[in-house]
């Protein structure tokens, strides 16, 4: 009985790692295949080889990328998007938040469903009217209207973020600034504002992302290759295969590794913070 | 005196209020109930490529010509797959790794949590190019994989529609495990250690621990997370629209929400993509209503 029991843990042991091990190897692999393929020489982009490391390996796309192609003014456009989008996203939803967290009034019930409804909106239910929008008013080509949108995909996910956080933290401190004799604004940016500061980052990363990840709207009102974002650039090389594969794997490296390292780091406090979100709503 | 002094403080909470909410209200206002309303009125609009300027209210006629269209079921159909296949995947998968990764014996957690994280971490639309040429006839990895290490022959993963479609769900999966694996773990935490003393105590099976106890007490935690999860799913333009190149082969990979992208940015039928727009809106809606009604799952929420 006891041998048993003891083999079956082992089984049990063993069949989770195995399980483990083969779900992390699936993550990893196609990472390892931009690394791969970002190596490459230039004579082998077209090479039939599953080395991880490929024969011949040399950093002449990164070279190529940085020095002779438009990634760093692509870089550079979707930093001051992403950065100004980040803190509006920020200042907008810290305050909302607050609002709908600590006050009532009549709508409120409203305001919080609409938020949740425009999350059922289709790519297209905004971006085509705001597209004729835009058109009349002279916005394609510049990065007003992007940020604007931008801004308002974010909000509603990181409004109901932060409400959900507030929500969290007690009343009582609030009472204890008043009877010091703080206005309310003082309240919030003395004393609840910094406690928030596990909400914060998850929705200035939120919004960060949004803003530096997404494709489907600035392939819509971005036309000038001077004014793309990243997205836009990256697609462009990825779109003829043989001469700028290379390219566009080592692009996407450069992309992707401050971004993921800043989500994996920040994780932790993204667990807690989805799953209050999710209990508390 | 004292009156007075309750009225102004209540003015100046008013103030405060309205100082909180007026930035998001405008900004919501203008870039979402103003758009939603425009497209209500382009979808009973004839605007397209030859009446850009010149565009009139027509009435319903975009409404039927999308329910007329006989592609339009088709890739509702496909669009309904293509959701539910996903999350189902997503939820067993993510769950899955969640009660292995939660076991006490597992080392390095947080090793383990972050390398099965990564998928969610990579931006989308490099996921989905990458992806894409993971899938190439000759040179990408995948087939690579199956003709050397299967012994398979190669597939012809973007030429052929069924393939490509395949092609495109693949890659959602891969990306889309790791949101649900996070959701269970963060539930799983909140599952007291006692109910799975209990449950050894009466000898129960690690299968029957499952279903009798992780099961349920995950339920309340999953729910929310399964609903926006099939809502950005069904929406999830970029792995379609980047994995098969804007529908390739010849426009029969698409869900409802590429489709409607390439009616309103490449065909410009404008009014008939805004009418697409809102069935896609009500068809969302109206699913979301009925699931949480039954399942009550915001019951926590209000």
């Amino acid at each position: 009985m006891g041998k048993d029991a003891n083999a079956k843990r082992l089984g049990g042991i063993v069949g989770t790692y195995a399980v483990l091990i083969i779900f992390a190897a699936i993550s990893i692999y196609p990472v390892s295949r931009i690394v791969t393929i970002s190596l490459r020489p230039g004579d082998q982009l077209l090479s039939t080889s599953l080395a991880i490391i490929p024969d011949g390996a040399s950093l002449r796309n990164y070279v190529h990328l940085l020095t002779e192609t438009q990634f760093l003014r692509w870089m550079l456009n979707s930093l001051l998007v992403s950065i100004v989008v980040t803190v509006t996203g920020v200042a907008f939803a810290s305050t909302a938040g607050y609002g709908l967290s600590r006050y009532k009034f009549a709508g409120k019930g409203a305001m919080l469903s609409g938020l949740l409804v425009t999350q059922m909106f289709p790519a297209t239910m905004l971006l085509l009217p705001l597209y004729v929008v835009l058109i009349k008013l002279h916005l394609l080509n510049s990065y007003l209207g992007i940020v604007i949108i931008y801004t308002a995909t974010a909000l509603p996910f990181c409004v109901w973020q932060m409400k959900g956080y507030y929500d969290t933290i007690p009343f009582a401190l609030e009472e204890a600034a008043r009877i010091d004799g703080a206005t309310p604004w003082q309240t919030f940016r003395k004393v609840i504002f910094p406690l928030a500061a596990p909400a914060l980052v998850i929705t200035a990363l939120f919004s960060f992302m949004t803003a530096w990840n997404e494709y489907v709207v600035a392939n819509v009102v971005l036309q000038d290759t001077e004014l793309y974002t990243l997205p836009l650039g990256l697609k462009m090389f990825q779109g003829s295969m043989q001469t700028q594969w290379g390219l566009y794997a080592a692009g996407s490296l450069l992309v992707s590794v401050p971004v993921v390292a800043l989500f994996l780091v920040l994780s932790r406090y993204l667990i807690s913070g989805l799953t209050l979100g999710a209990v508390k709503g | 005196m004292k009156f007075l002094s309750n009225h102004s403080e209540k003015r100046k909470a008013q103030l405060f209020l309205l100082f909180l909410l007026a930035p998001t209200v405008v900004l919501v206002l203008a870039v979402v109930a103003y758009p939603f309303m425009f497209n209500v009125v382009l979808s009973l609009s004839n605007m397209n490529i030859y009446h850009i300027r010149d565009w009139d209210v027509v009435g319903i006629q975009q409404y039927v010509a999308v329910f007329q269209e006989p592609k339009f079921w088709e890739i509702l159909f496909k669009t309904v797959v293509w959701t539910g296949v996903n999350i189902v995947f997503h939820v067993v998968i993510g769950v899955f790794l969640a009660v292995l990764l939660h076991q006490k014996f597992v080392v390095g957690k947080p090793a383990w949590r972050v390398l099965l994280i990564l998928p969610w971490a990579l931006p989308q639309y490099i996921t989905a190019l990458t992806w894409r040429g993971m899938f190439n006839y000759d040179y990408g990895a995948i087939n690579l994989l199956i003709t050397k290490y299967m012994n398979l022959s190669p597939v012809e993963w973007l030429t052929s529609p069924f393939e490509a479609f395949a092609a495109a769900i693949l890659t959602n999966i891969w990306l889309g495990f790791p949101f649900m694996m996070v959701i269970a773990l963060g539930g799983l935490q909140s599952i007291p250690a006692e109910l799975y003393e209990a449950a050894d105590v009466d000898g129960a099976s690690p299968w029957k621990k499952f279903w009798n106890v992780t099961a349920p007490l995950l339920k309340p935690v999953m729910l929310p997370a399964i609903i926006l999860g099939i809502v950005w799913t069904f929406n999830n333009i970029n792995v379609v629209w980047l994995v098969s190149n804007m529908g390739e082969p010849n426009d029969q990979t698409h869900i409802l929400v590429s489709f409607v992208y390439k009616a309103a940015f490449n065909a410009y039928r404008f009014g008939w993509a805004a009418a697409l727009s809102m069935v896609i809106f009500v068809i969302l809606f109206t699913f979301s209503q009925v699931f949480l009604n039954r399942t009550k799952a915001t019951e926590a929420a209000y």
